[in-house]
């Protein structure tokens, strides 16, 4: 199955440093995991580290395989702990949004 | 899963948990609880008095950012009568500082405040640039450190304001206590916890109206409010034992958002139980006055959040590893220590784990307040931190120039 998902993803607080100095990307997000398990917030981070990223340091946005504490996720505009965190299914369409508390000024 | 509503209004889609209670609140209920809750802060803590000119201390970045526009909003909704300006330092860093100080002049703008920007050259003669070329990469947050914490003081006098805020958050302060913690280092760590520093001597007063902020959720008012702030790490090397003690901060954080509040709750406790420092009802006895907590120890160095470093731990933790090793073999309880002290009566009370500073040693760490003999900087030391680095970078330059 080559079904994609066309979303939004968009970097802030330092972050878009790793991506290109770039804020705003247009995604077309696979599906499916490998496994055949519907696309989520956790094989999306995978999936930016290993297509989108253009910095080597994927430690940045991944520790231990897991979004790296201090970094917020914010799902169409909504904290990601109110949509299920790293298990929200991608939806056509959405919008994520992530957000370093990590940098300073 | 349909979506929540806002545990306050009842009526608008909650976009938002709040790590101190769990509560999921909509956009416009958060902003206004968050609001509400720094209004809180400072009238608690009777941070200002009306008429007061404040300075606030301005990288650039999100905190302090956020505690401008906040202030703004509060100054005008509660009529504190403050009259606020942004003080900004420039470090002399090329391709760091230039960016953010961009920000904070559209700052200056968007929040109708005047800008006074003083920069390394003109006070020390150097820019950090020209402290790396000296000295190299290592170490160099000490310096940075020592100057920012003076340089804020200075361009708050030159403006003849009394008092600086800065954005300093929650996550901050526990970061703080904990690295204190982790040192061994109670005196500071009860410095550390308070909310001003500096008192009537002290011709600088320094205040944290965020402290008891997330800094998630200052990360979110400035995303819901659409602020115009600026990210970026310092180009030179953060410190690596502040990073290490933020990283645990912000995994506590991810098992229990509770932790970081707890752990500002904490060092505020373990302060009170610190004999000699901001507990004491005795403010008339020691050399030191029982609220001040010096200036100097207040945190926040290096501009960048990882690398955040006080200019002064480094240093003070290199002097304490060597006295840690002068003192191997008598790690002792404290109240052993108490007892012998008593016993001993004026010998002197170096075996005590409770150590810092070089104050006449009280048993407890106690540090002399005075004025530096060079600049006249308050310091507890004759040569304040700044002047004596400068002297080292001083005889560098001349023995480069010949």
């Amino acid at each position: 199955m080559s079904d994609t998902i066309p979303i939004t993803v968009d970097f802030a607080g330092g972050l878009e440093k790793l991506f290109g100095d770039q804020r705003r990307h247009s995604v077309s997000l696979p599906a499916r995991d490998s496994n055949g398990r519907p696309a989520n917030v956790a094989f999306l981070a995978d999936y930016l580290c290993k297509n989108l990223m253009t910095d080597p340091r994927t430690d940045q946005l991944l520790e231990d395989k897991h979004i790296r504490p201090g970094i917020l996720v914010l799902i169409n505009d909504a904290d990601w702990e109110l949509e299920g965190e790293e298990a929200y299914e991608i939806q056509p369409n959405d919008n994520i949004l992530f957000v370093t508390t990590l940098h300073g000024g | 899963m349909a979506p929540a509503l806002c545990a306050n209004c009842k009526t608008e889609r909650a976009l938002i948990k709040r790590p101190k209670n769990h509560a999921k609140l909509c956009k416009g209920c958060f902003i206004k609880l968050f609001e509400d809750e720094v209004h809180h802060t400072i009238t608690s803590s009777q941070l200002f008095y009306p008429g007061e000119k404040v300075a606030i201390g301005a990288s650039g970045g999100k905190d302090s950012t956020v505690l401008a526009s906040v202030l703004k909003t509060l100054n005008e909704r509660h009529g504190y009568g403050l009259e606020l300006v942004l003080l900004s330092i420039d470090e002399g860093i090329k391709g760091y500082r230039d960016d953010s100080l961009e920000t904070v002049k559209r700052n200056a703008v968007q929040y109708g405040m005047p800008l006074k920007v003083v920069g390394y050259d003109e006070l020390y003669g150097w820019t950090m640039d020209q402290v790396v070329e000296a000295i190299g990469k290592k170490g160099n947050c000490t310096y940075c450190g020592v100057f920012r914490r003076q340089a804020l003081d200075r361009g708050a006098k030159m403006l003849g304001i009394k008092h600086v805020v800065t954005g300093h958050n929650a996550d901050d302060v526990a970061e703080t206590v904990l690295m204190n913690l982790l040192r061994g280092d109670l005196a500071r760590l009860s410095r550390s916890t308070s909310i001003v520093t500096g008192d009537s001597r002290s011709e600088v007063k320094r205040s944290k109206p965020l402290k008891y902020a997330y800094e998630k959720e200052i990360v979110l008012y400035a995303h819901y409010k659409k602020l115009d702030y600026f990210s970026t790490e310092c180009i030179y090397s953060p410190e690596a034992f502040r990073g290490s003690a933020r990283g645990l901060v912000k995994q506590l954080e991810r098992i229990r958002p509770t932790a970081i509040l707890d752990i500002v709750r904490s060092g505020e406790d373990m302060a009170r139980l610190v004999p000699g420092e901001t507990s004491s009802s005795c403010a008339c006895k020691g050399q030191t006055s029982a609220v001040m907590a010096l200036a100097e120890d207040d945190i926040g160095g290096c501009g960048s959040q990882t690398g955040r470093a006080r200019g002064d731990e480094m240093a003070a933790m290199d002097k304490q590893l060597r006295e840690n090793e002068a003192h191997e073999g008598l790690e002792i309880d404290v109240a052993k220590a108490m007892a012998k002290n008593q016993k001993d009566g004026g010998q002197k009370h170096r075996e005590l784990p409770l150590r810092s500073g070089d104050g006449p040693s009280k048993g407890f760490a106690r540090q002399v307040l005075r004025n530096c003999k060079r600049c006249g900087y308050m310091s507890s030391q004759e040569i304040c931190q700044a002047c004596m680095l400068l002297e080292g970078l001083n005889k560098n330059r001349a023995q480069i120039q010949i």
